[in-house]
């Protein structure tokens, strides 16, 4: 018997369907192919208007997240031996994402939520650029480097309810993005982000599922990053409680 | 969600309704909500307590009452399940609690095991305490 | 900008009583729930537990045994019919019932305690 593996692949054209069905391909079952790969060789011989991302291969880039048998994945990074020889596999667009056409998923909102949380670092000093750069201890970097480390793929937001449930919600993604900026001591700017992103939308949306953490592919670990947000956003309020006027006036003073 | 808009290429984006049912589909969501659920038997506990402390307050004959009521099976059955969801919160609040607060020395983050394993002790002594406090007869 | 809300402030109440819940629940209700009711080891007797529920210390140790894993309760169910059933539009009931009943049964514990 031939090493064959079968991919049942979402398929959807927006001007003739109404919603998405499942269309079977009887793919070579190689042990060095990925999911990615199945996909291309699917493309190049069988059926070319199949639609989906990707570029790097590498994980690297971060276009080619599917849902693989239901779990979020980066499809260059999800190797068809994993489900053994002769196995179905389920192969969908992101989770929770509008779909554009097949695999593709519209991520329009997601860039919109990602540019709400301020992904900059924000000073209210003007310093010039002759003075140099802003140093930072490698004890500083650590601090926030597993947070920067996201590659946009958007697994964490397939894997996330919350976003499902409530599609304002901002999301794994971008919060953690945000608390990136927060601890970075270059950065001014976490006053003006909690101002944003304290409200039942934001970080108080998250109810610690844990599932984002799980899939990232690159160890993010967003689910902790929005927890310790809360912490430092409810020390805030009790700060702001307890001393309303101090507080209004520290805030003030960095402001130019 | 902002409202995407339509081309004449795309003239419809499809969106997948959430299923109200959503946390039956995946173990992970399952475990997920009992987690949560977990807080109906911390209600469930305070309420007893407080039960316990009316026949406290109410006389001896009160507390008997409440012993003997506390013997019925549907009770015990409820308990045994409330104890196992009790247990459920402990563990999964112990081990969860590093994430929301890490802890650093020298710059390093301490790993997680490490954090967590002094709410075990801390556990443990405290329930030791309590029980001593209760069964101890002057 | 918006304001910051005050969910900061129930969440550290959540916080807290999830501490004080996994920490001291399980060993009450392992006592008075489980080893006493089925006989595993006697009851302390009435006189006793009395003394020790009207100790200054011991009351506010319940007191803050009963309020804040109530508080605890009052978030985290809440959160739970939100996503579990979705009935986002039953919004002020499900506040309502849980923080209303957390503060119910603060000031029962408290009202039961101060007469002890």
């Amino acid at each position: 018997m031939a090493d064959k593996i079968v991919l049942e692949i979402a398929r959807y054209a927006p001007e003739k369907d109404e919603k998405p069905s499942f269309q079977s391909f009887e793919v070579p079952f190689r042990k060095e192919w990925v999911v990615l790969d199945a996909l291309n060789h699917i493309k190049d011989k069988m059926d070319g208007s199949l639609t989906y991302r990707w570029s790097c291969r590498m994980g690297v880039c971060g276009s080619c997240g599917m849902m693989v048998n239901g779990e979020p994945k980066l499809t260059c990074a999800t190797f068809l031996s994993s489900y053994g020889n002769g196995a179905k596999v389920r192969v969908e667009p992101l989770r929770y994402f509008p779909v554009i056409r097949d695999l593709v998923t519209a991520l329009s909102d997601f860039l919109v939520k990602l540019q709400s949380v301020k992904p900059w670092l924000i000073r209210h000093d003007d310093v010039p650029l002759s003075a140099g750069e802003y140093l930072q201890t490698p004890e500083q970097l650590d601090l926030y480097k597993q947070f920067s480390m996201c590659i946009n793929c958007t697994l964490c937001y397939a894997a996330c309810p919350v976003v499902g449930l409530e599609p304002t919600f901002v999301g794994p993604a971008a919060l953690a993005l945000a608390q990136r900026y927060n601890m970075d001591n270059r950065d001014q700017g976490a006053e003006e982000r909690l101002g944003l992103l304290a409200h039942p939308e934001g970080i108080w949306g998250c109810t610690f599922v844990g599932e984002c953490t799980r899939v990232c592919p690159k160890h993010v670990d967003p689910a902790g990053a929005i927890q310790q947000y809360k912490l430092k956003a409810a020390l805030e309020w009790v700060k702001g409680f307890i001393l309303p006027r101090g507080h209004e006036d520290a805030g003030k003073e960095v402001r130019p | 969600m902002t409202q995407l808009p339509s081309t004449e290429f795309h003239p419809r984006w499809y969106r997948e309704p959430v299923s109200t049912y959503w946390w039956i589909g995946s173990w992970r969501y399952s475990l997920f909500i009992l987690r949560e659920l977990t807080s109906v038997a911390v209600a469930w506990t305070v309420v007893m307590l407080l039960f316990l402390l009316r026949a406290l307050l109410s006389g001896p004959d009160a507390y008997t009452r409440w012993l003997h009521r506390m013997q019925s099976p549907v009770l015990i059955v409820l308990n045994a399940i409330v104890m196992c969801f009790l247990l459920l919160h402990t563990i999964t609040w112990f081990n969860l609690a590093p994430r929301a607060m890490p802890v650093r020395v020298n710059g390093k983050r301490v790993p997680e095991v490490l954090v967590a394993a002094p709410n075990y002790g801390l556990w443990v002594v405290a329930s030791v305490v309590i029980a001593w406090f209760v069964l101890r007869t002057s | 900008m918006s304001k910051p809300s005050n969910e900061g402030f129930f969440w550290l109440l959540f916080s807290a009583g999830g501490v004080v819940a996994a920490v001291f629940l399980p060993v009450i209700l392992f006592l008075f729930g489980l080893a006493f009711p089925l006989g595993w080891v006697s009851p302390p007797s009435f006189e006793h537990l009395l003394a020790l529920a009207r100790n200054p210390l011991a009351r506010v140790f319940l007191f803050v045994l009963c309020s804040l894993p109530l508080f605890h309760w009052a978030h985290r169910f809440r959160f739970t019919v939100y996503d579990g059933l979705q009935v986002k539009h039953l919004n002020e009931v499900v506040l309502v019932f849980c923080y209303g009943g957390a503060v119910l049964g603060t000031l029962v514990s408290g009202y039961l305690l101060l007469r002890m």
